[in-house]
């Protein structure tokens, strides 16, 4: 549990680290939709490097963005399995009832593959550097136009920053709690799957239970220092928008361009 | 039964998300004989917690061996071992409370037995037992664990640990957070289980009162690595060390240090109690 890596924050000096939230979150977003246009090997590779690029300047160590695919893996490999058992065209390798291995399908398989783990890089890329807070901060400021139709951009940004930053807690938790039933002899992953799920119990509610209790504390707190959703709230953290944010928005705008000319 | 146990050149690590701390043992040494109460002293982040799960298998050494009686684990270690291990220690953590799940008292005490192979009936009948050896009406059985105070819930975590009938306990802080009554009660209750079924008890604590009253031997931590290793008189011998670690002393010490300095009289002996401070009092005919 203490590998997971989710919703982590890496703390560091780079570059990346010190973007705006803003620039970062609306890069990654067309950087992942850049994925999705890309469609032949050229335009993949491109990509690719670039990924390998932007992950190098987070000065994170990679095996930590390797560790953030490792829950996924299996996952992406049915996925990529799909693709390539279930696909014809062009060049056909076996035919076996419903299956087909041809080479579009190859093919296809490993654009799938890069895509999802490119998509898992950059968005660790962004949890990675950049902290909870001003994550939610960002994105409370991206949604302000929102505001125009009456949409309570305050309350879901407090909500996000409240259950953002208890993620970290719940896993520290969870850890805690998996040691404690360990010591009293449970071992997970181990046996049937109903029995795995078994050892599941002695996990979720204590931490369910914590969970509540924390919440309830958690909505007194905020009652007693006077939070009420529909009042205007000042701002105890500023952000600003420096020139090294323009200049990454436009990187971003180049790469994309880039990937379009590549484009088959 | 013997249950020392003995660490050798144990290297640790810890991961927390994608933050790694190296060494947070550092090639400890240490021998524990059976049927010591020790206590674990040190500020927070010397090792203290990390010391007490890998006696337990939840955290393995980077190097080095761990032997508990006639267990022994390595970094590479088979599940048996482990297991054996765990059967052998019982680990009561900080606020154990968090632990409890079951839908009644007597089924949460009778987890740990029953994943060592306990049968259900004997499993039972030892939670009757520990949940009177904690202090508790034998109705709360039949309760929810969630539906008790904070005291009660640590007294039945605790009682799930003792059902297990560890020959080794190790405790990480039990009185943290209770009022100074229950957490006098919940100290005076392990320390006569540990007289009473000859256990080897290791404590860590930041209340040096209670390592003066229960704890025979102490050791203290710092940064993962042992700095002493000490009974416990002789450990409180040496005040001037014990501050410049950031540590407390104990009261009776502290007025034996006092009337010392007033008075230019040297008591003979060093005192842990309020008990043996008015005898040593008595001795030097200062009283």
């Amino acid at each position: 549990m203490n590998k997971l890596i989710l919703g982590r924050y890496f703390p560091g000096e780079s570059w990346l680290h010190q973007l705006d939230a803003r620039a970062k979150m609306i890069s990654v977003v067309l950087l992942i939709a850049m994925l999705f246009i890309a469609n032949n090997w050229l335009a993949y590779l491109f990509l690719w490097l670039i990924t390998l690029f932007i992950m190098h300047l987070s000065q994170v160590p990679f095996h930590t963005y390797v560790r953030g695919v490792k829950p996924m893996i299996w996952l992406i490999l049915f996925t990529v399995m799909l693709q390539v058992l279930f696909t014809s065209g062009s060049n056909v390798y076996v035919e076996w009832g419903p299956i087909t291995i041809s080479e579009y399908g190859l093919i296809n398989g490993v654009f799938i593959f890069s895509r999802f783990v490119m998509i898992v890089f950059l968005s660790t890329v962004l949890t990675l550097t950049t902290k909870p807070i001003d994550l939610t901060d960002g994105i409370n400021k991206l949604l302000t136009p929102l505001r125009l139709v009456k949409v309570p951009v305050d309350d879901i940004s407090i909500m996000l920053s409240i259950s953002l930053r208890f993620i970290p807690n719940l896993l520290d938790e969870t850890q805690k709690v998996m040691d404690a039933q360990r010591a009293r002899g449970t071992e997970f992953g181990e046996g049937s799957l109903f029995q795995q799920m078994k050892t599941l119990v002695p996990i979720f509610l204590p931490l369910f239970a914590s969970s509540l209790n924390r919440a309830e504390d958690m909505a007194n707190m905020m009652d007693v220092k006077g939070y009420n959703s529909g009042i205007k709230r000042s701002t105890f953290r500023r952000v600003y928008w420096k020139k090294q944010d323009t200049w990454c928005l436009c990187g971003v705008f180049f790469i994309g361009v880039v990937t379009v000319l590549l484009r088959g | 039964m013997d249950m020392q146990i003995e660490l050798k050149d144990v290297s640790a690590n810890y991961q927390i998300g994608p933050i790694r701390k190296p060494n947070v043992l550092n090639s400890v040494n240490l021998t524990i004989e059976s049927g010591t109460f020790t206590a674990l002293i040190g500020r927070t982040g010397a090792g203290k917690s990390s010391l007490l799960k890998t006696l337990n298998g939840l955290l393995l050494p980077s190097e080095g061996s761990i032997r508990v009686g006639n267990t022994v684990i390595k970094s590479s270690n088979q599940k048996d071992a482990i297991r054996k291990i765990r059967k052998q220690v019982g680990m009561v953590f900080q606020f154990p409370e968090s632990q409890l799940f079951a839908e009644t008292v007597e089924k949460d005490i009778c987890f740990g037995p029953l994943n060592f192979g306990v049968p259900l009936e004997e499993a039972k009948e030892k939670a009757k037992k520990v949940i009177d050896l904690v202090g508790l009406e034998p109705s709360i059985l039949s309760k929810s664990p969630f539906s008790l105070s904070g005291g009660q819930k640590r007294r039945v975590a605790i009682a799930g640990i003792l059902a297990m009938e560890p020959s080794v306990l190790v405790l990480d802080e039990p009185g943290a957070g209770l009022d100074p009554q229950g957490k006098k009660e919940i100290m005076s209750l392990i320390s006569t289980w540990h007289q009473q079924e000859g256990l080897t008890t290791i404590l860590v604590t930041h209340d040096m009162e209670d390592v003066a009253l229960y704890a025979d031997r102490v050791i203290l931590m710092d940064q993962g690595k042992i700095l002493k290793y000490e009974k416990t008189k002789k450990i409180f011998s040496d005040t001037d060390l014990l501050e410049s670690w950031g540590l407390e002393i104990p009261q009776a010490r502290h007025y034996q240090r006092r009337i010392e300095q007033e008075t230019g009289i040297k008591l003979p002996n060093v005192c842990l109690t309020l008990e043996e401070l008015a005898d040593a009092l008595v001795a030097v005919g200062l009283v």
